[in-house]
């Protein structure tokens, strides 16, 4: 046992590193596929639209820790090989961002209404043209502040990569808790630090969705 | 890939569901009683109960789940307050649903045009009266799509009690995986108990939905 120490503060920034590591790639990898799947679910074709939205219900129906734990052992048998549990990790983050955001995204596409797709036909644009210079930018006001609350979501979420080991913040606390024997400071400081990195975040999305309320 | 070393713990995988179920609900209602008498204390005029109220929203909507289970289960204790796991897992989970369900149940209340309260004291009904049959039935129909789909989150975040040995279905996992080996096979399956539960609560809240809110819609 010993007392809690300079070096177990920088410790658990330290591992703030790693959950902000677990969050970009998430991001990198779960925003072009919930793009796809936004897509997807408004698309023409009906099939494509019940097999986007099957995906999307199955990972939102399934627990992040369940997902987490199905990809860190299912990456070898799926694939035969051992794989890094970074990837396996990663695997399972971007597949939870890519089913919510896919799910905010369709609702910021939605809610454009239909005739705007129509005028930009009119003005002879393709489909492309139509989605990246009309509706995208009014979509992507509109779904701003729920995609920046699910940026919370996701920062909490990376907690659970503790669970398989990985010493990101949460696993730094327990570390730290139960090498000092100081639970209330120790966890304390990680919800502390979680917080810091999480209010500015939850405030933004709200000024978001006030300014987008007065503008309309 | 091997299933059938798993078929033993049947009976496993439905104590940790019920257990896991039992947890839902329990903390759900008593995080809908968090969430409505914050709802209340957010429209009331007591600055400092509001300021209190806020605060506790967003320390438990910022921080993570986990850690806040963590705090009740290993930091309380040295208070003097020490709760079996089930229980601590419980209280953590019932704040952690309450900060949301105060924001979703004041938007509720909040949806509801000033004017209609008014032509209901117009029509010389009581406070209860306008509360109970102009407030509350537009209320809860606003509320509750939100409601459900964070009891169904809140059925799936249970499954965090499991790293305080709550006896749930994740915790179940573990104990069948130490016995049998079979890692994969048995997320695989704890992951599938955790869909069909969470798509019977979506088809039932559905159900409900479309039988209790069948009055006319807006639109």
């Amino acid at each position: 046992m010993r007392s809690f120490s300079l070096i177990d503060f920088v410790s658990l920034f330290a591992a703030l590193r790693w959950t902000v590591a677990l969050v970009v790639l998430a991001l990198l990898f779960g925003a072009p596929l919930a793009l796809g799947l936004a897509l997807g679910r408004i698309s023409r074709f009906a099939s494509l639209r019940w097999a986007m939205a099957a995906c999307i219900q199955v990972i939102q129906s399934v627990p992040l820790l369940g997902l987490l734990f199905f990809f860190y052992f299912g990456m070898p048998v799926f694939l035969g090989i051992q794989v890094p549990a970074l990837v396996a990790v990663t695997v399972a983050y971007t597949l939870y961002t890519a089913a919510f955001l896919g799910e905010i995204w369709r609702g910021g596409l939605e809610a454009v209404k239909q005739a705007q797709w129509e005028a930009g036909a009119c003005l002879g644009l393709s489909a492309w043209q139509q989605f990246r210079h009309i509706i995208a930018p009014q979509a992507l006001r509109l779904s701003l502040p729920p995609t920046v609350g699910f940026l919370v979501q996701l920062i909490k979420g990376t907690s659970l990569a503790s669970i398989l080991g990985f010493v990101e913040l949460a696993r730094a606390g327990q570390v730290v808790s139960a090498a000092t024997f100081q639970p209330l400071l120790t966890y304390a400081l990680v919800a502390a630090i979680y917080f810091a990195l999480c209010l500015p975040l939850t405030l933004w999305s709200r000024s978001l969705e006030a300014r987008l309320d007065g503008s309309r | 890939m091997n299933f059938l070393p798993l078929w033993r713990y049947q009976n496993q995988l439905i104590d940790g569901a019920i257990v896991t179920l039992e947890l839902t609900v329990i903390s759900a209602l008593a995080g809908l009683v968090i969430g409505i008498a914050g709802a209340v204390a957010l429209n009331g005029r007591i600055t400092s109960l509001r300021w209190l109220v806020r605060g506790y929203i967003e320390l438990f909507r910022n921080t993570p789940s986990l850690i806040q289970i963590f705090i009740v289960f290993f930091v309380l204790p040295n208070f003097g307050l020490k709760l079996p796991a089930l229980e601590a897992a419980a209280v953590a989970l019932s704040l952690y649903f309450g900060a949301y369900s105060v924001e979703i149940i004041r938007a509720g209340l909040d949806s509801i045009p000033r004017s209609q309260v008014e032509a209901g004291q117009c029509l010389g009904l009581s406070g209860w009266q306008v509360f109970r049959h102009i407030i509350l039935p537009p209320a809860l129909r606003n509320a509750y799509p939100a409601v459900t789909s964070q009891f169904v989150l809140l059925l799936l975040g249970t499954s965090l009690a499991s790293q305080v040995a709550t006896d749930e279905l994740f915790h179940v996992a573990g104990f069948i995986e130490s016995r049998t080996y079979r890692s994969f096979e048995v997320y695989a399956v704890i992951c599938a108990v955790y869909f069909a539960m969470a798509m019977s609560f979506k088809a039932l809240f559905a159900i409900i939905g479309l039988a209790a809110f069948r009055w006319p819609r807006r639109r």
